[in-house]
């Protein structure tokens, strides 16, 4: 088998599309491994992961650990608060102790950007990136193309609108990034107060009509609208935002066609997508999550079996 | 005192035109003679050949730390790290704690300079504990000696503290400096806002955080009839509105960094915190913003807005990194290189912007070459190629963007004060 041209997983921007092909077809055989009745391979049997969350998430915390048990690692849980600068240790000292403790591989979520760059050139373990900052999420992206994926085939062509808020969003980064390597055509949709700078060099659409947003699109990736940022500050208010850019089933209605619906969770309900969508027939919110743990899974086991 | 001849050094003084190769005989301080095939028994001889004698440069904008900081920097260090960068003055802005804003401070910053080869004079706060609320008492500020007024690393921002200071401001030959940048605009920002803002995920600084107070500002100034002084400009924006207000002949003057004039914001790119600073790196078409900026006479300056940061504080998150990096000793070899010898700035264009502007704007006592004059001087090898090392560095801290650079020009040491600091 072939292996990555990556030594750790920090972002989906610049890394070829041989390599997320790689993990996606990976993704497949450990699919099957979650259907067995003893879900677990010694593949990393030996190896030791940690994973340092300095951001509160409890559901990609679980996805990877249980990704990295089912692969038989050592697995070793670390949750600090982001403002451990301010306590008094920094994020190096934090980092070179658990190195010293001999761990092979880090999964690290942190609220600041470029956290993981920053250890990673300072450290010899191997880092995936559970999400930093507003920058990327890309074991996120990559469950999400992996969900499109097992919907339409291929992602080649395909229209994939994500929606919400895509300046403080590492979700929509990192699915911008992966989905044009993999040939998706990609558009974005919300408030313009919620896009980030020259958005559209991004090579994205920009749609500020949700309707449009939708006759545009073969799949919806639904953002999560952050209530605990300072809702009010890009926005007016939920309810505006609701009736301005939530997804509802009239909407999807008036369609007349299937389209996929996916959302990276955890679902505020009546928000950004209603329960009827997200519960509905559309809906592959429940699948992100399984694939979820066997996309991370791939990520683990490509990248702590890669020959130094 | 000793004396001092340098031969055959070319000596360079754009105040008076002078541009000659010649010999510089220095004793008890001052420039005794400047003429060929001088000799003086008894004087320490330095073949200066290829080498070049300039008047003492002085960078208007540096942060020695002192009070309160001492671990990024001192009065000394500060100092020191000035001399071997060729400055033979310095000011020293207010954001220190206590800030300078009481004339008990700035007859400190004078106590601890005291006795340094270096002239370190203390630029005094507007406003009372930098809060941009009620004015400092400038009158007792400028008597105790403060040669300019800034909140710097904070705007002046309310309209009516800023009118206010303008206005009562205009009675002294000092100008208001100010750190341009609106507060609302500006909160939790670390780098520009641009494309690679939006890559990178990092919170956005937009140049209208700038742009907008300038323009604002120079309203003011022209409304009050003030004399204003743009710290660390860095916008296109900016220049635009400074090059507009100098043609309607307002009291304005601006200062340029060389990282504003060397860097763009795709440095950032690898989040390297040694590249965070404020204002922070524009876009490549700001970095020509700055050089025809400098080149048209709309920056009078070139200060290097020197902000020494402890490893320990540089090295974190690229968010949670402290705004700012030391300047002093690659101001000279970066505005050789970038500036010089891409022909933007004639030799003697640069000396007036390190040296003879920066004075004027400050009202510093103005360098003369010629005999009978105190010797104020800065020693500079113009074709010397070197690689930047931070380790070599006088200053305190490390936190340059430069280190592993290879430059032309090389200032090698400084005399002033009656003292010689050399290293050839």
């Amino acid at each position: 088998m072939s292996s990555l041209s990556i030594p750790h997983l920090l972002g989906l921007q610049g890394v070829p599309k041989e390599d997320i092909s790689l993990i996606l077809d990976s993704t497949d055989s450990f699919l099957e491994i979650l259907d067995r009745p003893i879900k677990k391979v010694p593949t990393l049997q030996g190896k030791t992961v940690v994973n340092l969350f300095f951001e509160n998430s409890t559901r990609t915390r679980i996805s990877f650990e249980l990704a990295e048990r089912r692969l038989s690692a050592d697995v070793v849980n670390f949750a600090a608060s982001s403002s451990s600068v301010k306590k008094g240790e920094t994020l190096l000292d934090t980092a070179r102790n658990i190195e010293a403790m001999k761990v092979d591989i880090v999964v690290m979520r942190h609220s600041a950007a470029g956290a993981g760059h920053f250890l990673s050139e300072r450290c010899t373990s191997r880092f995936i990136n559970a999400g930093d900052g507003a920058h990327e999420h890309p074991t996120q992206a990559l469950l999400d193309m992996c969900t499109i994926r097992q919907k339409h085939g291929s992602l080649e062509g395909l229209n994939v609108c994500i929606i919400g808020d895509i300046g403080h969003s590492r979700v929509a980064r990192s699915n911008i990034y992966g989905l044009i390597t993999m040939g998706a055509n990609v558009a974005v949709c919300g408030p313009p107060s919620m896009f980030p700078y020259d958005l559209e060099k991004l090579g994205v659409r920009v749609f500020t009509n949700i309707d449009e947003a939708l006759q545009f699109s073969d799949v919806i990736n639904v953002l999560r609208i952050q209530l605990e940022r300072d809702a009010g500050a890009d926005f007016p208010s939920l309810r505006e935002y609701h009736n301005s850019f939530g997804i509802t089933r009239e909407r999807l209605d008036k369609l007349g066609r299937e389209i996929t619906v996916l959302h990276p969770g955890p679902i505020n309900r009546g928000v950004e997508i209603e329960s009827e969508v997200a519960d509905g027939p559309y809906s592959v919110i429940l699948p992100q999550v399984t694939n979820g743990v066997a996309i991370r899974m791939a990520v683990l086991y490509l990248i702590g079996t890669r020959a130094e | 005192m000793a004396s001092y001849l340098f031969k055959n050094a070319r000596i360079l003084d754009p105040v008076s035109g002078l541009d000659t190769q010649s010999d510089l005989l220095v004793s008890e301080g001052t420039i005794e003679a400047i003429g060929d095939n001088l000799s003086a028994a008894g004087a320490e001889e330095f073949d200066f050949s290829g080498k070049t004698i300039v008047p003492g440069l002085c960078d208007m904008h540096v942060h020695f730390r002192e009070p309160g900081f001492e671990h990024k920097e001192d009065t000394r260090s500060g100092a020191a790290s000035a001399a071997a960068g060729g400055f033979t003055a310095v000011a020293c802005m207010p954001n220190t704690d206590p800030p300078i804003d009481t004339a008990s401070v700035v007859s400190y910053i004078y106590e601890k300079g005291r006795g340094l080869a270096v002239d370190v004079y203390p630029i005094a706060a507007i406003t009372k504990e930098r809060k941009g609320e009620s004015l400092a008492p400038m009158v007792e500020l400028r008597e105790a000696g403060a040669v300019g007024f800034s909140d710097d690393g904070s705007p002046v921002f309310n309209t009516k503290v800023l009118r206010t200071a303008l206005e009562y401001g205009s009675m002294f030959d000092v100008p208001i400096i100010q750190h341009a940048e609106d507060p609302h605009l500006f909160t939790g920002g670390a780098m520009n806002e641009s494309l690679v803002s939006t890559e990178l995920g990092l919170p956005p600084i937009p140049r209208l955080s700038e742009d907008a107070v300038v323009a604002r500002d120079l309203m003011f100034t022209e409304y009050v009839n003030g004399r204003y002084h743009l710290a660390h400009m860095s916008t296109r924006g900016a220049a635009e509105a400074v090059r507009a207000a100098k043609a309607k002949g307002l009291k304005v003057t601006s200062e340029v960094a060389p990282h504003h004039f060397v860097l763009t914001d795709e440095s950032v790119r690898g989040y390297d915190s040694n590249v965070k600073m404020n204002p922070p790196l524009r876009t490549a078409d700001d970095v020509i913003a700055m050089k025809e900026a400098l080149r048209d006479g709309v920056a009078d300056a070139i200060a290097t807005d020197h902000a020494p940061h402890a490893g320990f504080e540089k090295e974190v998150e690229f968010v949670y990194a402290p705004f700012g990096i030391i300047g002093l000793e690659t101001a000279v070899g970066l505005s050789v290189t970038e500036l010089l010898l891409e022909k933007w700035l004639t030799l003697p264009q640069l000396i007036e912007k390190l040296s003879t502007n920066p004075r004027r704007i400050l009202r510093l006592p103005e360098i003369r070459l010629e005999a009978g004059q105190p010797a104020n001087l800065t020693f500079l090898d113009m074709d010397a190629q070197w690689t930047v090392d931070v380790e070599r560095f006088r200053s305190k801290s490390r936190n340059s963007p430069f280190h592993g650079r290879v430059l032309t020009g090389k200032p090698l040491g400084i005399f002033n004060n009656g003292q010689l600091v050399i290293d050839l």
